[in-house]
């Protein structure tokens, strides 16, 4: 056995007073520590950075894609001072703006426009992104983005595909109706066994971004070249 | 907007508790609910340093790391440990009796992942100024009922006959399980139709 | 300190000290990402490359850290360690980045990661060091397993993905929800106290003079 393993660290064995550690030695530990950290940081940040972004661009095209039912190609559109422009101003961070996405189909005509919403659902927030047509007033899809809804019952809004399938084509304002009580209205949406609170959550997070971005929408397509 | 703060608050404290639904503070959980009186002293200390944290925190987040994100997680723990260093020797100073108090429950919450935790979340949320105290009031709320509810049934405990098998943790585990049950309860609490 | 084998600083954290199960460490995580076996195991790894990375530096460097800095000085070298973890995993495997979330920032306050510092690596050589956070970080990704596998297979009827029971299972959902953190965790305990209680009659039997003949329970 090495006599490494019978002194305890590195203390010397003085009985007496301790030596005193000078200040500016404890500073510059700490300070050579944070700035090595730093620095490796600084390194694998840069060094993934590109791939995550690439990637979160990635499912955001997917979402995207999904909700418009395949649009040719899409713009971003950011709400700035009360108005949907695709230019921001220089020296605005993007990343902080809100953000709506309008697609065009292979003819360059508008397809619709795609918002990313978020409200308290049953459990916690249920984010999702939808389509909406403006024009007709219809939700083209939607697609649950992130939930904590419980699983068996309330993530059936994410996972249950009739569920999914109800909101394509449906009328705004949307209309929550029990299973079997539907009565063939063009705004309903049948609600899921079980998972009342999720299904409405979901009407509701959809009506009320409807509602927010209508105004913005009719602004912008009424002013702008379509 | 108080509404929603109040869903904010009213959330963190029952339906998505810290302890019963995050699983974060378990350590002080496990090592400090023996008693009700230790639990409401470490409850209140949590709080504390909560409230201060939510105030940091959102100093750091609006005009520091905007520009350095990758430097959050060391500036975070960096902030907590110092503002328990210095809420400890103030209180020192200020109170001794509120000091031997709270005793060694200060230096504890330093490595407690519920106040780490709570400013991770509060920044994935983008949560502003108020609404990230709602969330703190909420989160330390919630910690000390959970904590104080626990303590309350282990008293109690200690006055029946408990099998060999579940003595120590494996009770508190289970009894733990059926608080948590019980605040499953509240999911729905404050969704609106 | 009494002066240990190369074997049992390696073997120690493994079962006998295991750092969840026995010693209470680290147990926000261990609830809380283990509800499935997939997650387990990627907060095990990351957790051991944590561990392993930490202890390894905080060895190297043990005799440039004085002692009045120590603990913020292992915290900073942690904390670098948990970012570079988060971001390659968010680079590497995006999904699991997701599922994991805050918990991976969190083990930072690990206390098994801190604990391992203080207590090992900042007073014995690197090899030691080295074989002491092999041992416990293995320890830590057992019990991470032990977790998932009930939690996934009584809760979903599946591992990783894989249906086990085929499709007329009906899943005890309970179980990957948080209060079957909790019962999954205290069963595990309470299967350890029954071995545990039946293995030390048979030892205080073996351990009396005349061992042997017929014992009496102790």
């Amino acid at each position: 056995m090495s006599g490494e393993d019978q002194t305890i660290g590195s203390e010397p064995a003085v009985p007496s007073a301790q030596q005193e550690v000078p200040p500016w030695r404890l500073v510059s530990t700490l300070g050579t520590a944070g700035a090595l950290a730093g620095f490796l940081i600084v390194f694998v940040f840069v060094a993934t950075e590109p791939t995550i972004k690439a990637h979160k661009a990635m499912v955001l095209r997917q979402a995207i894609q999904e909700v418009l039912k395949g649009p040719a190609s899409f713009d971003t559109l950011f709400v700035y001072d009360g108005a949907l422009t695709a230019e921001l101003p220089a020296g605005q961070d993007p990343e902080s703006m809100d953000q709506i996405y309008v697609g065009y189909g292979d003819d360059g005509s508008q397809v619709g426009f795609a918002m990313v919403a978020a409200e308290p659902g049953f459990q916690d927030i249920v984010q999702l992104i939808f389509g909406y047509e403006a024009g007709s007033q219809r939700v083209i899809g939607m697609k649950v983005l992130e939930s904590l809804e419980t699983p068996g019952l309330g993530d059936k809004i994410e996972k249950d595909q009739s569920f999914v399938r109800e909101f394509d084509g449906v009328t705004s304002p949307l209309v929550g109706v029990k299973p079997g009580r539907a009565t063939g209205d063009e705004h309903e949406i049948d609600m899921i066994t079980g998972a009342t609170i999720s299904s409405r959550a979901v009407i509701k997070i959809i009506n009320n971004a409807i509602e927010r971005y209508s105004p913005l929408i009719a602004a912008h397509n009424g002013g702008g070249v379509q | 907007m108080t509404a929603e703060l109040l869903w904010i608050l009213v959330s963190a404290m029952v339906v998505n508790n810290f302890t019963l639904y995050y699983f974060l503070g378990l350590c002080p959980f496990m090592g400090v609910s023996g008693k009700v009186e230790t639990a409401v002293r470490m409850g209140a200390a949590n709080i504390f340093v909560l409230t201060i944290t939510s105030i940091s925190v959102w100093i750091l987040n609006t005009y520091i790391l905007a520009a350095a994100p990758y430097l959050r997680l060391i500036s975070f723990i960096v902030v907590i440990a110092s503002t328990v260093q210095i809420v400890e020797m103030a209180i020192k100073k200020i109170s001794p009796a509120l000091f031997r108090a709270l005793g060694i429950y200060l230096p504890l919450i330093t490595t407690n992942c519920a106040i780490l935790g709570y400013a991770l979340f509060n920044t994935n949320r983008g949560y502003g100024f108020f609404e990230g105290l709602a969330f703190a009031w909420g989160a330390g709320l919630g910690l000390t009922l959970a904590l104080v509810l626990m303590a309350s049934i282990r008293e109690s405990t200690e006055l029946i006959e408990v099998p060999d098998v579940v003595k120590g943790n494996a009770l508190v585990f289970l009894i733990a399980g059926c608080l948590s049950l019980a605040f499953m309860g509240f999911a729905g609490l404050l969704s609106s139709t | 300190m009494r002066a240990t084998t190369p074997h049992q600083d390696f073997t120690r954290g493994i079962w006998r000290e295991n750092p969840v199960l026995i010693q209470m460490l680290g147990l926000c995580p261990a609830l809380a990402v283990t509800n499935t076996v997939a997650n387990s195991i990627a907060m095990g790894l990351a957790t051991f490359f944590v561990l392993m990375g930490s202890s390894l530096l905080v060895s190297l460097s043990k005799r440039f850290i004085p002692n009045e800095v120590r603990i913020s000085t292992f915290i900073l070298i942690i904390a670098t360690f948990v970012t570079v973890a988060d971001m390659s995993l968010e680079a590497i495997v995006p999904d699991i980045h997701k599922a994991l979330g805050a918990f991976i920032a969190l083990i930072v306050v690990n206390c098994m990661i801190l604990g391992r510092q203080e207590a090992f690596a900042s007073k014995r050589p690197v090899g030691r060091s080295l074989l002491d956070a092999l041992g416990t970080g293995i320890g830590f990704i057992i019990a991470m397993l032990m977790m998932g596998t009930v939690r996934e297979v009584l809760g979903n009827g599946t591992i990783l993905g894989f249906s086990i029971f085929g499709s007329n299972y009906e899943p005890w959902v309970i179980f990957i929800l948080p209060p079957g953190g909790f019962f999954t965790i205290g069963f595990i305990l309470l299967g350890l106290n029954y071995v545990q209680s039946r293995r030390k009659p048979k030892q205080l039997v073996a351990e009396l003079p005349g061992a042997g003949t017929a014992g009496r329970a102790a």
